[in-house]
């Protein structure tokens, strides 16, 4: 889960991360009271999670309340690469002398932490590692190290600071290591980092993405997301707990297992060249043990999109085998009824695959054909998708 | 011959007791496997039976092993307790220790990880989030099904579980040496290549699939290492051809990101390592026989 800057900022507040003073505005009289509030000059910064958005406009520097009513006006509403502002952060203004990187963050090919460092901030970090990647210092964390005040330092100095600030950066990187590990995240960046004119060294932007298979041990985590921005199906299917994302086409996909359900996406999609161009409604899983119950939740899901035609229930009899799936999908149509209103493309394989079938055919329900392999059912569900379209 | 398992494979099952760990453990005992026994510190010196068979709970892996001498752990701790359990298995340094637990925070496989590193990879990790691993007709290790397919001379490394099952189900009428799924979560033990190295070792393993999914560079990487080490033809899938970028498919480490790992720029890295690569399973399927009939 992504944080907006707002809720990163408050997270390394209570970690003791030197930050500016920051307050939220949803209107743009709320934006004039909070600047009102900070006083002197402020910065206007739209709420997306995506990068990009002072070049986008998302970002105005004001110097009264009136300003910052009128900045804010502009920015509410804006669509930043498809990302509506919602909400904008009123931050008290900073006088700049230095701008720096940082980051820690997961990497997978070392299978453990690295930290990113550069005296060189303000850039995209993408094009810095392209451009000057001398300036970036890249340094590997032991996931049962950390960093500590002496790694830090090390971290520090390899970034080539300064010696006057290695002092004054190596807390802050200590400080914004524990906000990694204590709040269970995979990136913590701060860009910039900056050295005010007073010579603070403050977190002037920060970007923080938190492991959501940690989210049981973090009470605090829940009120971080974002209900609202989320699309009212994967809200739905959160709430049922099952693993479901909205696409932008008109095949419905439910099958078990994430390999097996991002194949079938991908086999849909080419099926869908021959029949007017349909792609796949959603990704979404239902896990090894597919039950009446989450099946009909499934497909519940899926049929109150609008944009689905057709579904395709793509599933492998495995531990759960394909006469009890085969029961699920007779139940979740029980359980549906009238709800039940689009075409339905069944492949079942595996274990107890005839038994499966059979009861298929047996309870012959008119919305429902049945098809022995994938690349045939996908066909078929593309084009009825395609003839109801 | 196979890899990593076989018949002489002692397995103990940590969270032997729960209902997952009873359920598969009546599995694996069915499909052959040797289990010898389970660990919970709160139950042990009690016995269970599952499928006829009396299994004894010890306290700790090392006290299992002593008694049993088991050489290979299979893992259902649920995720708040999985490092602990993880952690413990490295400690009392058995041979391979398999992963089944899905969900486990980043953070703690980053640090079991580390430790097994620092302990010198006396222990193999498998996992976490994978089905685990099946030598058909020797032992199983898992929640693989057993019954998909026998033994054979071809070998697969999967991240995904149910591609697994599918691959083994399209090439069932050849069989295979061991199935192996290394688990879907961005910080897994063994990887493609350590499967990969394996099965070129391996003298009843006569040709190689291999299935990856888009996020990281483990099939980059598997890619260079096959071009150098790899004799064998290796036939390869990848799954997420159409993922959107920037949304995680189901598995935490299935992800797109700022245009890296992608399933196009994985096809092209094994393609130019010589690898064939199949559009849809069942087309990997029909190269491997392809292949296999070549031989």
């Amino acid at each position: 889960m992504d944080l907006f800057e707002y809720q990163a900022r408050d997270l390394f507040e209570s970690y003791g991360v030197p930050v500016l003073a920051g307050l939220i505005a949803d209107t743009p009289d709320e934006a004039k009271a909070a600047a009102e509030k900070l006083g002197g000059t402020v910065v206007i910064k739209a709420q997306v999670k995506v990068g990009g958005r002072g070049k986008a406009g998302g970002v105005k520097v004001v110097h009264n309340a009136d300003d910052a009513y009128t900045a804010a006006e502009q920015i509410l509403g804006l669509d930043i690469k498809g990302h509506v502002v919602g909400r904008v952060m009123v931050a008290a203004g900073a006088r700049i002398a230095q701008e720096f990187y940082f980051s820690v963050l997961l990497d997978r090919s070392n299978r453990s932490f690295l930290s990113m460092t550069s005296v060189e901030g303000g850039m995209e970090i993408e094009e810095l590692a392209v451009e000057r990647p001398e300036a970036l210092a890249r340094i590997e964390i032991n996931a049962l190290e950390g960093i500590d005040l002496e790694k830090a330092t090390e971290i520090a100095t390899a970034a080539r600071f300064p010696e006057e600030l290695i002092g004054k950066v190596a807390p802050v990187i200590v400080k914004l290591y524990e906000v990694f590990q204590m709040e269970d995240a995979t990136l913590v960046e701060v860009n910039p980092l900056v050295l005010t004119e007073d010579g603070d060294i403050v977190a002037l932007d920060g970007k923080v993405t938190l492991d959501e298979n940690a989210a049981f041990r973090h009470a605090n985590h829940e009120a971080l997301e974002d209900k609202a921005g989320a699309d009212p199906l994967e809200a739905k299917a959160k709430a049922l707990d099952l693993n479901y994302v909205k696409l932008d086409g008109e095949v419905g996909i439910i099958g078990n297992g994430a390999g097996l359900v991002m194949s079938t996406l991908d086999v849909v999609s080419y099926a869908g060249e021959k029949h007017g161009n349909v792609k796949p409604a959603n990704f979404l899983d239902i896990g090894g043990g597919a039950s009446a119950e989450v099946m009909a939740a499934g497909l519940d899901v899926i049929l109150n999109d609008p944009q689905v035609k057709s579904v395709f229930v793509n599933v492998f009899g495995g531990i759960t085998a394909c006469d009890a799936v085969a029961n699920g999908i007779v139940g979740a149509l029980a359980t549906l009824g009238d709800r039940a209103t689009k075409p339905l493309v069944v492949r079942l394989d595996g274990n107890n695959v005839v038994e499966g079938r059979q009861i298929l055919a047996d309870r012959a329900h008119p919305l429902v054909t049945v098809v022995d392999t994938m690349d045939e059912a996908a066909d078929k569900a593309a084009e009825l998708a395609h003839a109801a379209a | 011959m196979s890899i990593f398992l076989d018949e002489n494979s002692l397995i103990i099952v940590q969270g032997l007791t729960g209902s997952e760990g009873t359920k598969h453990a009546g599995r694996m005992l069915a499909s052959g496997s040797k289990i010898v026994g389970g660990v919970n510190p709160r139950k042990a010196g009690t016995t269970v039976e599952i499928e006829g068979t009396t299994l004894p709970i010890f306290g700790s892996v090392a006290e299992a092993m002593s008694s049993t001498g088991a050489n290979v752990s299979v893992i259902f701790v649920p995720p708040a307790f999985a490092k602990a359990a993880v952690m413990e298995a490295i400690d009392a340094e058995i041979a391979l220790a398999i992963v089944i637990t899905e969900g486990i925070p980043i953070h703690d496989s980053a640090e079991f990880w580390a430790h097994a590193v620092a302990k010198g990879n006396t222990t193999q990790l498998i996992g976490p989030n994978c089905p685990g691993i099946i030598s058909p007709g020797k032992s199983n290790a898992g929640i693989i099904p057993s019954t998909i397919t026998g033994p054979g001379p071809i070998g697969l490394v999967s991240k995904s579980g149910t591609l697994t099952y599918q691959m083994m189900y399209e090439l069932r009428d050849l069989g295979f040496s061991t199935g192996i799924g290394i688990g879907g979560d961005p910080i897994i033990g063994t990887t493609h290549i350590d499967a990969l190295r394996a099965f070129e070792a391996d003298p009843d393993t006569k040709a190689i699939v291999m299935i990856g999914e888009i996020g990281g560079d483990a099939e980059e990487r598997a890619a260079a290492f096959i071009q150098a080490n790899v004799t064998k033809p290796v036939v390869a899938y990848v799954a997420g051809f159409t993922a959107p970028e920037g949304k995680t498919m189901g598995h935490a480490g299935a992800i797109v990101s700022d245009g890296a790992g992608t399933a196009q720029g994985k096809k092209e890295a094994l393609e130019a390592a010589g690898v064939r690569v199949g559009k849809t399973p069942s087309e990997t399927a029909s190269i491997m026989r392809e292949v296999f009939a070549a031989l």
